[in-house]
């Protein structure tokens, strides 16, 4: 799995942050990074709870 | 074996419903049921871009990469529901025309209030689904000078986004403050102050006796005896759940429809977002919660108990979020402030706009509000979910 933000989108909300954190940062420059971009499986239902939880729809998954 | 689930309510939860449904393997019919004509689509930024004008209605249309093919609903949009026999497991909508279940999820949400005793008339909106944010952003054009009564969320973005248009804006509250149910007093001082800046005229304290005009609205008069002259006056006191259909049922109803830990209002019937009061364990209580990201997880977690059965269902235990823009300030609040004893202002101050505080009750941490600080939020939010000491809080420290 790939995991895509589109930062257009982005709007810092920070639920997916705390959905997986193994995944998704906000950095001391205020913007949200992927630190993981192709996470394991095993953290697939934590992005999977990141995705649906973004209030803009900015997060998506590429198999 | 579960054949046939219907969903009641064709908006965020149901959607969120219908789509943990297929991606956890059900294969059976899916039906989903909208009194509306609209796919399902987006409620926040109604309120804010489309009445700015910044966004088109139909992009508040839910996108889904896939499409709607991929979740292969039998899609009723436009008809509601009129009825649903329990012991039979049927659904009857208003066309005569019915769905059988073997799991129902109802989410039909909830609907603006409106002025007791007032005649709907031309000029006159609340501001709910999408139709209403079509009509009232058509009258904005031609509308100089909105009257907003009622200073909740609703009522502060809608005045917000009427200034971003450069019309007059007067906005009417019953109570001394905006928002007081939900935050602290300091902290409704603060976003008054901030309307005010913008150039709203805040009247607090006095409530609507009438509005004025026959055919169409010509503005409002207050219990202080004063009128206010407006074009379009938009109503924002609140909501009333959608659960009259429901009344012959024997469901318990009661400010929305009760539900224990699971989810569960009867044998096999499930409910979630802003219709349900599900049984929260952070919570302690069956909070009727009209939040976005409610919304999300009650359908989630209805869906998958819907699957799972009584036997392997999972309470739910969530700790309530919400957001809300207004100007260039995004206020961020996670927890529950009702009944605190204390609001600390742990950084920032009320003079930059831009802070952080958190609530206590007894010796805990029990609710966290950011503005402009969307990563103070993400801090605190753990220190709440595990309603850690006040001590810790203040210090931080349990925050890893």
């Amino acid at each position: 799995m790939k995991v895509v933000v589109d930062l257009n989108q982005c709007d810092l909300h920070g639920l997916c942050v705390e959905a997986a954190p193994e995944v998704f940062e906000i950095g001391d420059d205020g913007a949200l990074h992927v630190l993981n971009e192709t996470p394991e499986q095993g953290l697939r239902a934590k992005v999977d709870k990141a995705v649906r939880e973004c209030p803009t729809g900015a997060i998506s998954i590429e198999e | 074996m579960l054949r046939r689930i219907a969903i009641v309510g064709a908006s965020l939860a149901g959607l969120r419903a219908a789509e943990t449904l297929r991606a956890r393997g059900f294969d059976g019919e899916l039906t989903i049921i909208g009194d509306e004509p609209h796919r399902p689509y987006d409620r926040p930024p109604l309120s804010k871009q489309v009445l700015q004008g910044t966004l088109a209605p139909e992009q508040a249309l839910f996108h889904r990469k896939d499409g709607y093919d991929a979740l292969a609903l039998d899609m009723r949009l436009g008809v509601r529901a009129t009825s649903v026999d329990l012991r039979v497991r049927r659904v009857t909508l208003a066309d005569g025309t019915w769905a059988d279940y073997d799991r129902l999820i109802i989410a039909t949400g909830a609907r603006a209030r409106t002025l007791p005793g007032i005649a709907p008339r031309a000029g006159l909106f609340v501001l709910r689904g999408l139709d209403d944010a079509i009509a009232l952003r058509r009258e904005l054009m031609n509308a100089p000078r909105v009257a907003i009564v009622g200073a909740g969320f609703i009522g502060l973005e809608v005045a917000a986004s009427c200034r971003a248009r450069g019309l007059h804006v007067t906005v009417i509250e019953a109570l001394p403050v905006p928002l007081s149910p939900i935050l602290a007093p300091t902290l409704c001082g603060m976003v008054a102050a901030m309307h005010r800046d913008h150039g709203v005229d805040l009247r607090t304290g006095v409530t609507v006796t009438d509005v004025l005009g026959e055919a169409r609205v010509a503005g409002v008069a207050l219990s202080d005896g004063s009128r206010i002259s407006a074009d379009v006056v938009v109503v924002g006191i609140g909501v009333t759940p959608n659960t009259e259909w429901l009344e012959p049922t024997g469901l318990t109803l009661d400010n929305g429809i009760v539900c224990d830990g699971a989810g569960q209002a009867a044998p096999g019937v499930y409910a979630a977002g802003d219709v349900a009061r599900v049984a929260n364990r952070w919570h302690g209580d069956s909070p009727r919660i009209e939040h976005w990201t409610n919304a999300v997880e009650q359908g989630v977690h209805a869906a998958e108990n819907a699957l799972a059965g009584p036997g392997a269902s999972t309470s739910f235990s969530s700790v309530p979020y919400f957001w809300s823009d207004q100007y260039d300030r995004r206020i961020q609040f996670i927890g529950l402030a009702r009944r605190h004893d204390e609001m600390v202002i742990v950084d920032g101050s009320l003079a930059d706009r831009r802070l952080t505080a958190l609530f206590r009750r007894g010796d805990r941490v029990v609710a966290c509000l950011a503005v402009n600080q969307p990563r103070a939020l993400i801090k605190y939010r753990k220190l709440v979910a595990a309603c850690a000491s006040w001590e810790a809080a203040l210090s931080g420290t349990a925050a890893s």
